[in-house]
């Protein structure tokens, strides 16, 4: 069961070979047995999940179901979910039950998904490597001494180790695409309020957005069709008409023109991963497509102007966990001061410290100008180098990330080297286009992802693109080592 | 040396909308603490604001009002600093790119003249919540109904010259406020207050002094006592050779002094950008035409036609005028009774009389301006006297009924039958023989007695005039 489809299961529910309530189960057991060893949930809703099975049961059984009516699935633990702990993979939210639900949570409780639990992750978003959780590092299913990426470590985790069959994660900086990349699963980035905000704790409000991981486009573009929507909660969200994503995948890539630009290919990349790429490139030709060397001269200012703007607001977005309504507390504070200061330096990890510092020196008196508003301007000029190349072709492509998955600990105690690990993800963010990673030759037996970037609100497209490849070629149907049979 | 006053002031108003700025909570006040907070209010994580678009038409409306510029677009900023009463951590409020830019309004001054005082700029903004520190014995309670509940803070020019003047100016916004009905002015209830930012100089020098800003005063004498005291202390300091620093002043009426709450040094550095969260206001034009055309009419151009229109006197159509409310009860009243000058007394003297002791105000009268056209009527139809009509209104207030239910229930309709009044007054001659005698004998002043005695005998419902009449011609037949 863990390796079908969506539709596939869809089918069988249907066809009455299983029930949702035994498919919940089937991946509940999953977990129980091999999460141990992956730390990709930090909370397991198994009474939450089968009970919403037996109602989707109900609905399969009254002819009143959807597409998705009863396939189980994992919420990255950035969404809020009503009566259920929302950690943000903090030990500030340890003891946080959100009162209410995420739009993201209840678009998908609608759809009738089971939700099985909430995925680890970085804490509250900050990491490339899914090591600064509060509740531990996640592995990665490929191999256990690595990191699976970050932030959505846990998600990404999760479905490559068919402990779902989808998750939902969020993507401030690469936090979709990288751990897809290094997990070999696909994972959507939408375009910037495609999907609502609302209930998805901000790490970057200009930058985040919600988005999926399955193990393959046309399983995103079904789930992602669920998820998207004006969202009259999120001021940001967009008002652009929603579509059904699946509807172009099979559509022939004859004549596409993908925009290759060699930036993404310069000092960095892995030589291993350069191969790869190029391949995939190759397979692309082959289906009927055409590749032009492109420029996006600014892509090296993508990692300063990211960790100007990101930093400033989170420094802002994380001031409300201040002990006084929810969160933790410290203990016997002497007076207020004492409370915020001992409440935060306890509750806060020292990567989100350290982007909080950050973001506050940019901000003050005297330095924002410099810091904030030149960040600013070149996030301008970034997005112009985009709007420019998309004039010539319809998607761009290039690695997701500079290398295969790297070693726990590897670079946890050097910032620098692990914000590098996002040169080629962050300038999407910051232009609010959006992405796909989808799995292509491994290399010395690790996944590696081709990045595809899309013009604004051609999601469709991008999932047709990667649809397509992923009918000619089956890396995304590989499974790591005793996760998949 | 002569000295010089400069001051300037920022008035918050709180927008009278239904919801708060970010949220659909109600701004309703004197609610249960924390009952109209929602998960927005209390800024739990994820949560996002949405703008209240009816707040922006209220920001709009005032611009128009004072004859300034309103931008196409405006943005939020957050203002960052941390109190238990500021759930986000940030307030959201307007920094570079304020919703309403320079205007300006005319203030009278005491000899007559008008001054013009340039208004440079509005800005809406969250309130934060109330802390109470009273409630709980070593403890802290917040009460977050009023978080998020709109404000249009209104910076004035430094033009004002002196504390009658930044009074005059207050007045003269807090009015405007309420007839535009954006802002119910309320000053106990905090809907209406202000900063007011105080320095002196030397007379006639071109540079400012240092100025002090005295904190969230809501009221009108507080701010003038205010004003004063501290200009008085600033050059107090000057003269005796001290300086003044620039500083958050507080005025505490009780002890009538300003003290220092925080200095310069201490001020926070809020670190303003705008909200991410929030996209840039546009302001379009189809919105300023529909704001314009809802515009109601101003104070200043009401009054002058109330004494074109009524043949009001100055001072009457300036007191009609000074709330939307009275001018509303007034011009209701004068043009169903089509007695202007009598409804300009009624309004401006019992009406007004009964409101200022039950505290209320004219929206919420006890005796309706329909109430009040008829008890006018009943006097001009000469159905009751003046005297009468007053106990009348009482009975009206009371909740007692209608004009024409309480005249016919206690009897109140004047006796202008002349053979009814006549009786009477045969019955008190004959009753007071002696009296008789003597007013006949030349002691005039008997006459008052003859008088008072019918209209007791009528119980004060004999028509006085009849009374007089018939009694001149009894007495000195």
């Amino acid at each position: 069961m863990h390796n079908k489809s969506l539709t596939e299961l869809a089918a069988d529910l249907r066809a009455g070979a299983y029930t949702s309530v035994e498919l919940t189960q089937h991946f509940l057991d999953r977990i129980e047995k091999h999460d141990g060893s992956l730390n990709s949930f930090i909370t397991v809703t198994a009474d939450i999940a089968l009970a919403q099975a037996a109602e989707a049961d109900a609905q399969i059984a009254a002819g009143t179901a959807g597409p998705l009516t009863g396939i189980p699935m994992a919420h990255k633990d950035i969404f809020c979910t009503d009566g259920v702990k929302t950690s943000c993979g903090s030990k500030m939210l340890d003891n946080f039950i959100s009162p209410y639900d995420a739009t993201v949570v209840e678009k998908l409780k609608a759809a009738g998904m089971p939700m099985l639990g909430k995925t680890n992750m970085d804490e509250f978003a900050m990491g490339s490597s899914n090591e600064t959780s509060f509740y531990g590092a996640v592995k990665n299913p490929w191999d256990t001494d690595r990191v699976p990426g970050g932030s959505s470590g846990g998600s990404a985790a999760a479905v490559a180790a068919r402990l779902a069959p989808i998750t939902t994660g969020s993507d401030t900086g690469g936090s979709i695409r990288q751990p897809a990349s290094l997990t070999g699963i696909t994972g959507i980035k939408p375009t910037y309020g495609r999907v609502s905000r609302f209930g998805m704790i901000a790490y970057a409000s200009s930058l985040d957005q919600g988005g999926v991981f399955a193990r393959d486009a046309a399983d995103c573009a079904l789930v992602l069709s669920a998820m998207s929507g004006f969202d009259e909660k999120d001021s940001t969200s967009s008002e652009e008409e929603n579509v059904d994503f699946t509807s172009s995948l099979d559509k022939s890539l004859d004549g596409l023109r993908i925009g290759v630009p060699k930036e993404y290919f310069g000092e960095g990349l892995d030589e291993g991963v350069s191969t790869s790429i190029k391949a995939a490139l190759e397979q692309y030709k082959a289906l009927g497509a055409e590749i032009v060397e492109i420029e996006l001269p600014n892509t090296g200012l993508a990692i300063p102007s990211y960790y100007v703007i990101a930093p400033a607001e989170c420094s802002a977005n994380l001031s409300r966990m201040d002990g006084v309504r929810y969160g933790h507390r410290c203990e016997n504070p002497v007076d207020l001061e004492d409370m915020y200061k001992r409440s935060r330096s306890e509750g806060f990890g020292s990567e989100v410290k350290r982007r909080i510092m950050v973001g506050t020196y940019a901000l003050s008196a005297g330095y924002y100008d410099a810091y904030y508003i030149k960040a600013q301007k070149v996030r301008r000029k970034i997005k112009e180098d985009f709007v420019k190349a998309f004039e010539n072709v319809d998607v761009i492509m290039g690695p997701v990330a500079p290398t295969t998955a790297f070693k726990v600990g590897e670079k946890k105690d050097d910032p620098v080297s692990m914000y590098l690990s996002d040169i080629y993800t962050l300038a999407v963010n910051l232009a609010g286009l959006p992405a796909i990673s989808v799995p292509v030759e491994p290399v010395a037996g690790l996944p590696v992802g081709l990045q595809i970037i899309g013009n604004y609100f051609d999601e469709s497209r991008l999932l047709n693109v990667a649809h397509q490849f992923q009918q000619a070629t089956d890396w995304h149907k590989q499974s790591p080592e005793g996760f998949g049979g | 040396m002569e000295w010089e006053t400069v001051i300037g002031l920022e008035i918050h108003a709180q927008l009278s909308t239904k919801s708060k700025l970010f949220s659909g909570s109600s701004t309703a006040y004197g609610s249960e603490p924390n009952t109209q907070a929602n998960v927005v209010d209390l800024a739990m994580p994820g949560v996002l604001p949405v703008l209240n678009t009816d707040a922006v038409r209220k920001a709009v409306m005032f611009g128009l009002a004072i004859d300034a510029e309103v931008p196409d677009i405006s943005v939020f900023a957050r203002k960052n600093y941390f109190y238990p009463d500021l759930p986000q951590g940030y307030q959201i409020s307007q920094f570079d790119k304020p919703i309403v830019g320079l205007g300006h309004l005319d203030i009278e001054l005491e000899n007559g003249e008008t001054k013009r005082i340039g208004v440079t700029r509005a800005h809406l903004e969250q309130d934060a919540g109330k802390s109470l520190h009273e409630d709980f014995a070593g403890q802290t309670g917040v009460d977050l109904n009023r978080s998020g509940t709109p404000l249009l803070e209104i910076v004035s020019e430094p033009d004002l010259s002196n504390a009658k003047e930044a009074v005059a100016y207050m007045r003269k916004i807090h009015t405007l406020v309420q007839f535009l009905g954006i802002c119910d002015g309320n000053m106990q209830e905090g809907s209406f207050r202000c900063d007011a930012n105080v320095s002196v100089r030397p007379k006639g020098q071109a540079k400012l002094g240092t100025r002090a800003e005295l904190k969230n005063i809501n009221s009108f004498k507080f701010v003038e006592r205010g004003i004063n005291i501290e200009v008085e202390r600033q050059i107090d300091l000057i003269e005796a050779g001290g300086t003044v620093v620039q500083e958050t002043r507080l005025f505490d009426p009780d002890k009538d002094e300003t003290r220092s709450m925080r200095s310069k040094e201490e001020a926070n550095d809020y670190r303003y950008f705008p909200d991410p969260d929030l996209l840039p206001v546009a302001i379009t034009q189809e919105l300023r035409d529909s704001v314009r055309a809802e515009l109601p009419e101003l104070p200043e151009i009401k009054k002058q036609r109330f004494i074109d229109q009524f043949e009001l006197s100055e001072f009457d159509a300036g007191v009609l005028t000074s709330s939307r409310a009275s001018s509303d009860y007034f011009e209701i009243v004068a043009l169903a009774t089509g007695e202007a000058k009598l409804s300009a007394n009624w309004v401006n003297g019992e009406l007004a009389s009964h409101l200022n002791k039950a505290e209320l105000d004219f929206a919420d009268s006890k005796v309706t301006p329909e109430q009040l056209t008829s008890l006018i009527k009943r006097i001009t139809d000469n159905t009751i006297s003046g005297s009468t009509a007053k106990a009348v209104f009482e009975a009206i207030w009371n909740g007692e009924g209608d004009t024409d239910q309480i005249i016919e229930a206690k009897g109140l309709k004047k006796i202008t039958d002349t053979g009814a009044i006549e009786a009477i007054i045969d019955g008190i001659i004959e009753a007071n023989p002696g009296q008789y005698e003597q007013y006949r004998s030349g002691k005039d002043k008997l006459f008052g007695f003859f008088v008072g005695q019918t209209m007791k005998a009528s119980k004060g419902q004999a028509d006085p005039a009849e009374v007089n009449r018939l009694l001149k011609s009894k007495l000195d037949a």
